[in-house]
């Protein structure tokens, strides 16, 4: 795929390197029976992107099939809410199932397809990476295999149910916490297992390389669109983008195109939320950028909340995209160099958020997604009451009505 | 690169490939430190020792084991809730190498080498646990703990040069697997020491019913690129299986089945002296 807001002089920003490499952070740190797959794999994403005819076909598909370009809306009841001139929502809830994640699936499931594996695999928190993949292995033929944790399917029940619909096996993950990391964890296992037959669909901008680029690649356009749809709109550069992070998908897809178009004195400030959970002094939370330190798993090197003897911890959060205690490797190192801020919003904060956008503006939008709408009135507080902030709505706030109404949110 | 120019001579004579010996399979045992607590696993290391293991591959308990399967996952929780981590595994290496148990008899045997001394201790760690502790520091505390070398499976070689550039006197063991491709095989093979480890199966460690078709031809291409012993391991579980591999490579691997009995070191001692038996008969027919 051309980068048509690629400028053509220097690069003001590139990563990451052949092996894998943003900075010091990333590469390919797993056992040996999946290196040879690893190989494959990037050779054959490498491949596929050079090649217009697969651009061509995943383009129809964006569009025809995922619903893209999404709108990007002007919110100014929520503007005037927050103390913001304006407010911009890229509304990636209004793709089709519901999340920024499809992009992504839809995209690997075309190279699965490509490279001639009949079975995919994907791990899965909230669910919607699981659907997603479950909806895209329906879509292209392939069968599909989905590892949730226990205490992930007891909190979003309608999407193991969607996910079965979609004609997917879901395999529950009893270990550790019940959580995401548990299900990468069991994902992995799976694949080191059936590596020679099966393609694993992995969800963030994670994992041991290619992931990392290749989910970038395939989430890009939320940035791409974003910056077309701003021109015309808007006389100059927003003063702020916002995205939430947990491994950090939906964010890198924003924020990569701002950071290839425009050279760093010239970019709207980046903010990176990550999930505080019950507050970053206490231990349940999920802020791997703002608590962890630089360390390896599933795969990569990046910063992770783990222990002194470097046991990854356990991560929380109210929202099940979130409670994940590594970031892809992309944002420890875009936080080393100072590109994009990140900032911990907690639980509270994010249900606050949630409560609002649903009675200004009438969106539902996700709690993952409510943590970058919860930046908001921070960013009012700092840069005045002329700024403009863009804020990526990664995903729609259906799958969360258990947790809002046990939260207490709408009773009164 | 340490053990790069390893001609079998200085390795034999502090590193893991003193485990291997011309005319007898060598049977690596593997043991997870501080399961179910410090003083039974100590037990259990002297128990194998003295029942006739060549090599201890010592596993110290870690949070995220990816290449491990069920049984020696949950031995690393239980070891972990016990406080065990690298700093301990290394204290318990040290311990059992500075140490030799009373009255070890001499291995059972008809090769007539004898064995009193102290196995040689590989520690399989996973790549986090060494970065968290410091990797020159961790090199430092197994040298002089007199730990011989270490695993790490998540550390493949294009990975592995922080590790080695600090990791001198210390062997470092690559696995290769039935998925890798012949120019790894070659890449594996020179970025080993002491010996190379052969994983029989894709998938987990565990033990397994039956070991994989084309086993014997993958330990021909790694012994076509290694000069190194090669030691099979993952699914490796009953004496019957340990036979199969002596016949075709240097060394056995046995990891799940004896952490499967490492509450009771009698039983470490009694499985290890039949895999010993089962091992010295299959050299012993092949010849």
């Amino acid at each position: 795929m051309t980068d048509p807001l690629l400028p053509s002089a220097e690069l003001a920003y590139s990563s990451p390197d052949a092996q894998g490499f943003f900075g010091p952070y990333g590469g390919t740190f797993v056992p040996e029976t999946v290196i040879p797959a690893l190989e494959e794999l990037t050779a054959a994403f490498a491949e596929a992107i050079a090649d217009p005819a697969f651009a061509e076909e995943f383009g129809t598909l964006l569009e025809d099939y995922i619903g893209r370009p999404t709108p990007l809306y002007r919110a100014d009841r929520l503007a005037e809410a927050t103390g913001l001139a304006r407010v911009y929502l890229k509304r990636e809830d209004l793709t089709h199932t519901g999340a920024h994640k499809i992009n992504n699936t839809v995209g690997q499931c075309l190279l699965a397809r490509r490279m001639g594996k009949h079975r995919v695999i994907a791990e899965t928190g909230a669910g919607q990476h699981g659907v997603a993949t479950a909806t895209a292995a329906a879509l292209l033929g392939l069968e599909c295999s989905v590892f949730m944790g226990t205490e992930d399917m007891r909190r979003q029940s309608l999407n193991v149910y969607k996910m079965r619909l979609l004609g997917a096996e879901v395999v529950p993950v009893g270990e550790g916490a019940g959580t995401l990391a548990d299900a990468v964890t069991a994902a992995l296992r799976h694949w080191v297992e059936r590596v020679e037959d099966t393609f694993y669909v992995l969800g963030s901008a994670v994992g041991p390389h290619p992931y990392p680029a290749m989910v970038r690649e395939f989430q890009k356009v939320i940035g791409e669109e974003t910056l077309v749809q701003l021109e015309g709109r808007l006389e100059r550069t927003p003063d702020a983008v916002v995205a939430c992070i947990g491994g950090g998908s939906n964010a890198i897809g924003m924020f990569y195109p701002f950071l290839r178009a425009l050279p760093p004195g010239e970019r709207p400030l980046l903010v990176g939320a990550e999930a505080a959970g019950l507050g970053v002094e206490t231990d349940r939370h999920g802020a791997a950028l703002t608590k962890g330190s630089p360390g390896v798993l599933h795969g990569f090197y990046s910063y992770l909340l783990q222990d002194d003897a470097g046991n990854p911890l356990e991560a929380y959060s109210i929202s099940a995209g979130l409670d994940y205690p590594g970031v892809g490797p992309e944002h420890s190192y875009l936080k080393d160099e100072g590109f994009v801020r990140y900032e911990a919003v907690t639980d509270t904060e994010a249900l606050d958020a949630f409560a609002l956008l649903t009675r200004t503006e009438g969106i539902i939008p996700a709690i993952e997604s409510s943590h970058a709408l919860a930046m908001l009135p921070r960013l009012a507080a700092e840069l005045g009451p002329d700024a403009v902030v863009v804020v990526n709505v990664s995903g729609r706030g259906d799958k969360d009505m258990d947790i809002v109404r046990e939260a207490g949110l709408g009773a009164g | 690169m340490p053990g790069s120019d390893d001609t079998g001579t200085s390795g034999a004579a502090t590193g893991l490939g003193r485990g291997f010996r011309p005319g007898r399979a060598a049977l690596v045992v593997y043991l997870m430190a501080g399961y179910p607590d410090r003083a039974t696993s100590l037990a259990a290391l002297h128990a194998a020792a003295a029942a006739g293991a060549d090599v201890i591959e010592l596993g110290v308990p870690y949070g995220d084991p990816v290449a491990d399967g069920p049984v020696i996952a949950e031995a690393a929780g239980v070891a972990r809730e016990g406080g065990f981590g690298l700093a301990e595994t290394i204290e318990l290496a040290r311990e059992f190498l500075g140490e030799p148990a009373e009255g070890a008899p001499p291995v059972h045997g008809d090769t007539g080498t004898g064995h009193t001394e102290t196995p040689p201790v590989a520690l399989m760690t996973y790549l986090n646990p060494l970065m968290r502790f410091g990797l020159p520091r961790a090199a430092d505390a197994m040298r002089t703990a007199g730990v011989s070398g270490v695993i790490v499976p998540d550390m493949p070689p294009e990975a592995a040069r922080p590790w080695l550039v600090v990791a001198e006197g210390l062997d470092t063991v690559f696995l290769a697997a039935p998925t890798s491709t012949p120019s790894r095989f070659a890449a594996i093979a020179s970025a080993s020491s002491g010996f190379v480890y052969c994983v029989s199966s894709t998938g987990v460690t565990g033990e397994r019913a039956t070991l994989r078709e084309g086993l014997a031809g993958l330990v021909e291409q790694i012994r076509a690129a290694a000069t190194l012993p090669v030691a099979v391991g993952f699914g490796v579980s009953t004496p019957e299986q340990a036979a199969e591999v002596a016949r075709i490579a240097d060394g056995v691997v046995v990891g799940s089945a004896v952490v499967r009995r490492q509450h009771d070191p009698a039983s470490v001692g009694e499985f290890v002296t039949l895999l010993r038996k089962a091992l010295d008969r299959a050299v012993a027919n092949e010849t």
